[in-house]
């Protein structure tokens, strides 16, 4: 019988939290367990569970155990290891930059439009560039919304348009004139080979060649984007996984009664 | 199998106002011709390769006859004018057009019969290529067997060609029946097909036919050695439908998505365009022996997929008459839905279970194709495998054909190798597990399950007769299907449709009607023959 996976030493580490040390937690404060899975483009064998069990020490993990190794074909290997992980962060150094706001239900961002602009606030949206997929800029705009948050479409107080997908930056911004947008949502899903950045890039500056980049509050999201790259490409926001079109609606309408109180 | 009960009536009814949907929709269409269709005439009668500027000959010659008006005519009638007069192969002649050479219109005036009689003849050599593909595809499936059940499908899209070969092989040495290589995101609106071997593209690389022949040639050598046939399957969409068809004929492929009115709404694509061209372009996919892949998984993507569950099944009766008309047979209509509920809804099993289950019995002969959850897929890969255990499941019970794998990390990335590995092991565990499971059971009469069935299909008559009643294009003009509104003279394209002048003809419409014919008829004596075979 092996008893190889299961430690039974006595763990002869700090048993409290200390949020300058904050390592993983497995089940003891400070035992740093981590899982990790990936491939080794070598066949199955000894050697190669070895080569694994050397590239997590190298990670930083102690003791690491290869828990499964599996050909995927002649040439390939994959492979899960389980291992204490040595690093640490220091917790209380740690400032993100986030959006943030008090996110609002959907009736208390219509008053709050009613009562701070007294008429509709308009939000242009489209995925861009050769993006395809629609997924995202629907979740957010769509009426129905996704997973029970409610789409703009069904907000009384935003006039929400959706382009849908590939969408030039040229028609995109064109058409955002005409709408006479107060807000410009992107959505980019396909981030291939950082497609995404390179995109978001040129919209940013052709939105600045045409002195256009101040009129409106420039929004973008996507499964790789967060707050930090947008303010890096120079977007007003960005909203990564797990945002929905009520956080979206309570920073529009918070962000854009700020802008205004600050031009008063 | 167990099987729902059903109100056969209501299915006759809705199949029969699907059918005078189409009869209408093909009234009208077929006074026209498009700029891929005759592209792809082109590329049947031998022209290939680009010229100088990159531009493909097909292409060139298209536009040469468009620029002159002259287009209505058909490519045939002046390829076959130019060939008797000049003594020449139309590939010498496009190289002449596109050097700038010749005027393919003022060439000396040749018989239309005897136009006819040598379009004729060269069709036939483009269909004896196309019979013989179909021939080795016949063979090597009876030589290495097929197996009955669910055909397991991954996706392979690293956005180059020489790596796509890399994961196909290893996918199908994993398992896999199918393998779809994906296209670069934006190739549906090229109003040509990018040429050569590709190594570059955004969430997948260009569909060109050396990249097909490349994968084709991979994926036999490959299934030599496991004694199996592996199947390829590309895009048949966009504004190159029936262009893509050909290359697809030419280099054997097995499966194609080819939806007719997925351009129209996802794609923003003429609609008559591409009503225009889906027609052709299945009618070469029938001949060829392909399996079409349909799209109506989107609807469930953009919809919530519970609500408009009933605008698949509509979008599967409008497509299979689509494809009836244009001789493509029941055993290649790879008519597509998908397994899209919220994981939070109260039985989505349930409802995924007798959705799937009704289609199998609409469509008993239809290799049915069953896509996997990505809209309720978040990054947490856990969950998300679950989530695919749950679709294997329904995929095996209802005996669906065509198997999407879906994927763990599904809103992710595109698939590692180690992610496909996965889900293969996931689908064949599943496989082998509920193995004679759906013949075990029985619905419950009046059940959950039978009551969401019968729902399905009152809301799908509903809306088929609506449909008939106002016309296609007037139904899509006001967002009936998937809430999507698309003008009749809007959308990309319609600058290439062409009508057709009385002089008009194209050699390949028999032939390949014949062609399609007698395959099928082939395909059902191997199939009797087989299943006496087995009871004896």
């Amino acid at each position: 019988m092996s008893s190889g996976r299961y430690s039974v030493s006595k763990a002869d580490f700090d048993k409290t939290l200390d949020l300058t040390h904050l390592k993983p937690y497995g089940d003891t404060m400070n035992d740093g367990k981590v899982q990790i899975s990936f491939t080794l483009p070598v066949p199955d064998s000894d050697n190669a569970v070895e080569a694994a069990r050397q590239l997590a020490m190298r990670m930083g993990l102690v003791e690491p155990t290869v828990t499964h190794h599996a050909p995927l074909d002649k040439s390939f290997t994959f492979f899960v290891v389980y291992g204490s992980l040595i690093h640490s962060v220091d917790y209380t150094q740690i400032h993100v930059d986030f959006v943030d706001i008090n996110r609002m239900t959907m009736d208390e961002t219509d008053l709050f439009i009613q009562q701070n602009f007294g008429r509709k606030i308009k939000v242009i949206g489209a995925s861009t560039g050769t993006d395809a997929h629609t997924v995202g800029i629907d979740a957010i705009m769509n009426m129905k919304g996704y997973a029970g948050h409610y789409g703009l479409e069904r907000y009384k107080m935003i006039e929400a348009l959706n382009l849908g997908s590939q969408v030039t930056n040229e028609d995109f911004i064109r058409k955002a004139v005409e709408f006479d947008a107060d807000v410009l949502l992107v959505s980019q899903t396909v981030t291939q080979k950082n497609v995404h950045v390179q995109n978001l890039t040129e919209l940013v500056e052709l939105l600045e060649a045409e002195r256009l980049r101040k009129r409106f509050l420039l929004i973008i999201g996507g499964p790789r984007i967060s707050h930090e790259l947008a303010k890096e490409l120079g977007c007003d926001a960005g909203f990564g996984p797990g945002k929905y079109a009520d956080d979206v609606a309570s920073y529009v309408c918070t962000e854009l009664a700020a802008r205004k109180q600050q031009a008063l | 199998m167990a099987t729902l009960r059903i109100d056969w009536q209501k299915v006759i009814q809705a199949r029969e106002a699907a059918r005078q949907v189409v009869e209408v929709v093909h009234a009208y269409t077929q006074q026209f011709t498009t700029t891929t269709i005759e592209r792809s005439i082109c590329r049947l009668l031998g022209i290939d390769g680009v010229n100088a500027m990159g531009v493909p000959l097909p292409n060139v010659v298209v536009d040469h006859l468009a620029s002159r008006q002259l287009l209505g005519f058909g490519a045939a009638y002046w390829l076959g004018q130019a060939a008797i007069a000049l003594d020449k192969e139309p590939q010498e002649l496009a190289e002449s057009v596109s050097r700038g050479e010749l005027d393919l219109t003022q060439t000396k005036p040749v018989d239309l019969f005897e136009i006819k009689l040598w379009a004729e003849k060269k069709a036939e050599e483009a269909i004896d290529k196309i019979h013989h593909n179909r021939i080795i595809r016949e063979e090597k499936l009876f030589e290495y067997g097929d197996h009955a059940g669910p055909l397991i499908y991954v996706i392979v899209a690293t956005g180059n060609i020489y790596e796509d070969i890399v994961q196909a092989k290893a996918a199908a040495t994993q398992g896999a029946d199918v393998i779809a290589v994906i296209r670069t995101t934006g190739q549906s609106l090229l109003d040509y097909v990018p040429f050569g071997a590709t190594t570059e593209g955004f969430g997948g690389t260009m569909a060109t036919q050396e990249n097909f022949r490349l994968m084709r040639a991979a994926l036999d050598e490959v299934g030599a050695e496991l004694g199996r046939y592996i199947r390829l399957c590309n895009y048949c969409s966009g504004l190159c439908m029936p262009e893509m068809a050909v290359m697809g004929a030419m280099e054997r492929l097995d499966v194609m998505l080819n939806d007719a009115l997925y351009g129209i709404l996802f794609r923003d694509i003429n609609m008559q365009r591409t009503l225009i061209d889906q027609e052709f372009s299945r009618l070469i996919n029938a001949a060829a022996g392909i399996i079409i892949n349909t799209g109506e998984d989107n609807y469930l993507t953009t919809s919530d997929a519970y609500e408009e569950a009933h605008t698949v099944l509509a979008s599967q009766l409008i497509n299979e008459q689509f494809a009836l008309k244009s001789g493509l047979p029941e055993e290649q209509m790879g008519l597509g839905h998908a397994f899209e509920m919220n994981p939070e809804l109260k039985n989505a099993f349930l409802y995924e279970l007798a959705q799937a289950q009704l289609a199998r019995q609409i469509f008993p002969n239809a290799p049915l194709k069953y896509m996997p959850p990505t809209k309720f897929k978040t990054g947490n890969v856990f969950r998300g495998h679950v989530q695919d255990a749950l679709f294997n499941i329904v995929t095996v019970i209802s005996d669906q054909r065509i198997h999407l794998l879906g994927m763990l990390t599904e809103a992710i990335h595109t698939p590692f190798l180690a992610d496909r590995a996965l889900a293969i092991e996931n689908a064949r565990y599943i496989a082998t597990s509920f193995a004679d499971f759906g013949d075990d059971i029985e619905f419950r009469e009046g059940g959950i399950m039978e009551q969401r069935a019968a729902t399905l299909l009152d809301l799908t008559l509903d809306l088929l007769q609506d449909i008939q009643r106002d016309g296609l294009f007037r139904s899509i003009e006001e967002g009936r299907l998937a809430s999507v509104k698309r003008p009749f003279e809007g959308g990309k394209g319609l600058s290439g449709v062409i009508v057709k002048e009385d002089r008009y003809f194209n050699p390949f419409i028999t032939l390949l009607m014949e062609e399609a014919k007698s395959g099928s008829e082939r395909y059902h004596q191997t199939k009797t023959a087989h299943e006496e075979g087995k009871n004896e």
